[in-house]
């Protein structure tokens, strides 16, 4: 068992037999244990969990029973996927102790595929973040750099994969909350198409917004992962009904003929130098694949970053009302129900929640809803409809990840816009609800990773992996070049 | 400044969210909900009268599902994450005679 084994490469080594579950779940459990008090990517690790999942599952393969696609593959959850009999703390302090009476339905299809969950990872509290810095149990160190934040609100999940906890883990991605920490933690991670994946059993933050999604270290996995992920799910009302694509089989199809729209209003205002110098090289790259590559303007997603901070508050505030010390989770005692509510609101939440709350409380508010939450709603349609056009001229388009390489902790201080402008590049994807991913492309400033977002049309997954897999090549090409230099 | 939000209005929200505020908070919340709401006011260039509005991202029609009884929570399960429970019921305290 080494280190940078592939997710493929240890479940196709389980099913045959070269390598037992519990040998490949005590291996990451050692990761953990030597690194984890540094990065803290863990809200809590299921070791024994782990190793009983994994002993039963060897047993399974010596039986001669068919394991499935990720056979012994640990698997590190995010805290706001609820889990059966362990914690799902959205890492607040209102749902601290408290224990899902069910498993959110990716969490089971990832156990019916033979991965072994190893534990449930840190989030800004609620997903409510770009940093992990908002979550009430700790920050999470980003492992490329531990003075810098794994982004956000995933970072837990990102710095899991990029740690070497484990080879792939969950996450959710409500306005780039995947795609934004896999750029910081330099790992591959995908937003899938809305309704792709089940939402079932995620705890809701902005439900027409909220997508689950994967983290890898390579492309293959995350693909692997996805198709394990994806599929119809009666329990979730905007669940497609149609199968899981086929996403492996097309990784090595190559660009050859693809058009490639580089986004030129993501590529001016408030990006890193380095960053852009890596997305144009990215844009060469396919280009030498055989792609065509061109500038294609989307000018409504500058107005993305406005119609989202409405949108996603306005839902959230709606979707938070359940913690109201009632049905679970903490309660803070008071002589009558609306006493008790508020005093457990106030105890429960922190001052990230509670801004968007607010805001979002607001933004829905007799007198103030057709000025703000109406005007937004009529933005995500004009974000819809400029990308509809774009992909008349693109198979697929590209754009940084974020703006920036990690910064390091408190860098935005008590600024919330400044932390909401990290998000710029990610969040249009949720509002037209098509698929993104990010995958690690060179470095930029202080020789931190740089992801490069592929974005893609609805439901055409297949496309954005296909380059996202010849960005990955061209950079292991430019690395291993790098590396005789 | 131009305020677009007064604490006032901090103060009525947090009573219509359930949150109490001490007088920091609301100096705070205020001065940074205006910045956002500032920022957000770059909306209002666009001409928007004749774009329709849209709640999510497809066009979703409601279907019915087969009316057929599946598995649910048993009460017990129901109730294990509750602070209080009495009687398979969720203990709350009192209610009648409060005002809102």
């Amino acid at each position: 068992m080494t280190a940078m084994q592939t997710a493929f490469d240890i479940a196709n080594a389980v099913r045959s037999g070269d390598l037992s579950a519990v040998e490949v779940t005590q291996y990451y459990l050692s990761q953990i244990e030597a690194r984890e008090p540094e990065i803290h990517a863990f809200n809590e690790v299921t070791a024994q969990k782990a190793l009983d999942c994994a002993a039963a599952l060897d047993q399974r393969v010596q039986a001669g029973e068919s394991v499935g696609a990720l056979a012994g593959v640990p698997i590190a959850i995010k805290d706001n996927l609820c889990t059966k009999g362990t914690a799902t703390t959205c890492s607040s302090k209102i749902l601290e102790a408290w224990i899902a009476p069910y498993d959110a339905t990716v969490v089971k299809r990832v156990a019916e595929a033979g991965a072994i969950a190893i534990g449930k990872t840190n989030l800004d509290e609620f997903a409510m973040g770009s940093s992990t810095e908002n979550s009430a149990f700790g920050v999470t160190r980003n492992p490329v750099d531990t003075t810098r934040v794994p982004g956000g609100s995933s970072g837990g999940s990102a710095a899991a994969v990029a740690g070497g906890f484990a080879p792939i883990s969950l996450g959710s991605d409500t306005g780039g909350s995947i795609r934004q920490p896999a750029a910081f933690c330099g790992v591959v991670g995908v937003k899938p198409t809305y309704g792709l994946v089940s939402r079932y059993g995620l705890v809701a933050f902005a439900s027409s917004l909220d997508q689950v999604g994967p983290f890898a270290r390579t492309v293959k996995d995350s693909a692997l992962l996805l198709e394990v992920l994806a599929g119809h799910d009666p329990a979730d009302a905007t669940s497609i009904p149609q199968p899981a694509p086929s996403l492996v089989s097309h990784l090595d199809d190559g660009v050859q003929g693809l058009r490639v729209g580089l986004v030129s209003e993501l590529m001016g205002e408030g990006i890193q130098p380095e960053v852009a110098a890596q997305v144009r090289a990215s844009a060469e790259a396919l280009a030498a694949a055989g792609a065509i590559v061109e500038e294609v303007s989307v000018p409504a997603v500058t107005y993305g970053l406005s119609a989202y901070y409405l949108i996603a508050p306005a839902e959230a505030s709606s979707n938070l009302a359940r913690f109201d010390g009632v049905r679970y989770g903490l309660r803070v005692d008071a002589p009558t129900t609306n006493e008790m509510m508020v005093a457990t609101r106030t105890a429960g939440f922190g001052p990230e929640v509670k801004r968007r709350i607010m805001l979002g409380t607001y933004a829905l508010s007799a007198g103030y809803y057709d000025a703000y939450y109406g005007r937004a709603l009529k933005v995500r349609r004009l974000i819809h409809d400029d990308f509809a056009r774009a992909y008349q001229q693109a198979d697929v388009l590209i754009t940084p990840t974020s703006p920036t390489v990690a910064f390091p902790f408190g860098a935005k201080g008590d600024n919330p816009l400044a932390m909401y402008l990290c998000d710029l590049y990610t969040i249009p994807t949720n509002l037209a609800g098509h698929p993104g991913m990010s995958v690690p492309f060179g470095t930029g400033a202080d020789g931190l990773p740089v992801g490069v977002q592929v974005l893609a049309g609805t439901l055409d997954e297949v496309t954005m992996f296909k380059v996202g897999a010849a960005l990955e090549r061209a950079a292991t090409a430019e690395a291993a070049k790098g590396a005789e230099r | 400044m131009s305020a677009r939000i007064t604490r006032d209005n901090v103060a009525h929200v947090a009573k219509l969210a359930r949150l109490s505020l001490d007088d920091n908070e609301l100096e705070t919340f205020t001065a940074q909900l205006d910045a956002i709401l500032d920022h957000a006011a770059d909306v209002e260039a666009l001409e928007l009268d004749d774009v329709a509005p849209t709640s999510h991202p497809f066009d979703l029609v409601d279907v019915l599902r087969p009316d057929e009884p599946g598995e649910t929570l048993s009460p017990t399960d129901a109730l294990a994450g509750a602070p209080a429970a009495e009687s398979g019921r969720f203990r709350v305290p009192t209610i009648l005679g409060e005002a809102p």
